[in-house]
């Protein structure tokens, strides 16, 4: 009797082997994902500000004095629009001169030159997905440099590109007006300067205000 | 360019030489089959800077001093 039912247990057991051993090799897999510690990276307070400090760098050696001034003084960059008539989904520009403000991680802003009309925000990021030191984000300067290369490179690739956005989705259409108005001055304070007039540099006029 | 990094050094030689610019031929395709941009920043007339963004290893500017590599752009929210 006891011989018939251990055959018969042996015969079960290994009948429904197909079905346990998957499910037990499962099991044991999740509990050794469980144990294995996740990849961490010890916490550096100045990686971020080493890589911004390469980035500002590279920056520099890329756009020319004035646009590198620019940058340092007002914190964001200046680029003219090259295309006809404005970026494809700006309605036409009618031939006016257009140009972008580069922000860093924030949305590209185009404007009529003359006019000061907000014309659209373009939101683009540059995401490299390999994720070293667990962010995709590169630093500040690099996510600058790499839109104005990408900007004067290919414009209409990169306009392209974008998530196109009415003016005030992210930036307040306030504040990149008084930004307009501070570049207006920096370009005057700078023409004086260049002429040889008197009166402090824009950088010193910027960090005594 | 690297998060958390900034500008990396991935290869330098001289195209002149055989060797070295096999290498940089090599090291150019593999970046761009990763998915990144390749610009390579130029001076225009009276000083303007720009970049020519570069498909190809030909498409370099023969007096190019470099090569910028950069992530591929995407719509951002």
């Amino acid at each position: 009797m006891l011989l018939a039912l251990a055959a018969t247990a042996l015969v079960a057991l290994a009948l429904l082997s197909d079905l346990i051993v998957p499910r037990v090799d499962e099991l044991w897999n999740r509990y050794k994902a469980r144990r294995q510690r996740a990849p961490t990276w010890s916490y550096d307070p100045g990686r971020e500000r080493r890589a911004e400090a390469r980035a500002r760098s590279l920056l520099r050696s890329c756009v020319n004095e004035e646009e590198w001034a620019m940058y340092r003084d007002l914190g964001f960059l200046r680029v003219w629009g090259t295309l006809a008539d404005g970026p494809d989904d700006a309605g036409g520009t009618g031939g006016a001169p257009y140009a972008y403000l580069i922000y860093p991680h924030r949305p590209i802003l185009a404007y009529l030159a003359q006019t000061h009309r907000l014309l659209n925000e373009y939101c683009v990021t540059f995401p490299d997905e390999t994720r070293p030191y667990g962010s995709s984000r590169l630093p500040d300067s690099d996510d600058v440099l790499a839109k104005w290369m990408a900007l004067t490179g290919d414009e209409r690739r990169l306009i392209t590109t974008a998530n196109m956005h009415l003016p005030g989705r992210q930036l307040d259409p306030a504040q990149v007006r008084r930004d307009l108005w501070r570049l207006s001055q920096w370009e005057r304070a700078r023409m004086r300067q260049l002429a040889g007039g008197d009166g402090p540099a824009p950088a010193d006029r910027q960090s005594a205000a | 360019m690297k998060p958390g990094h900034g500008e990396v050094l991935i290869a330098e030689g001289d195209v002149e030489r055989a060797e070295d610019e096999q290498r940089l031929i090599e090291e150019f395709r593999r970046q761009l089959d990763a998915g990144l941009w390749a610009a390579v920043p130029v001076s225009g007339p009276e000083g303007k800077r720009e970049s020519i963004m570069v498909r190809s290893f030909e498409d370099i500017p023969w007096d190019a001093d470099r090569v910028i590599f950069f992530p591929r752009a995407a719509g951002g929210r």
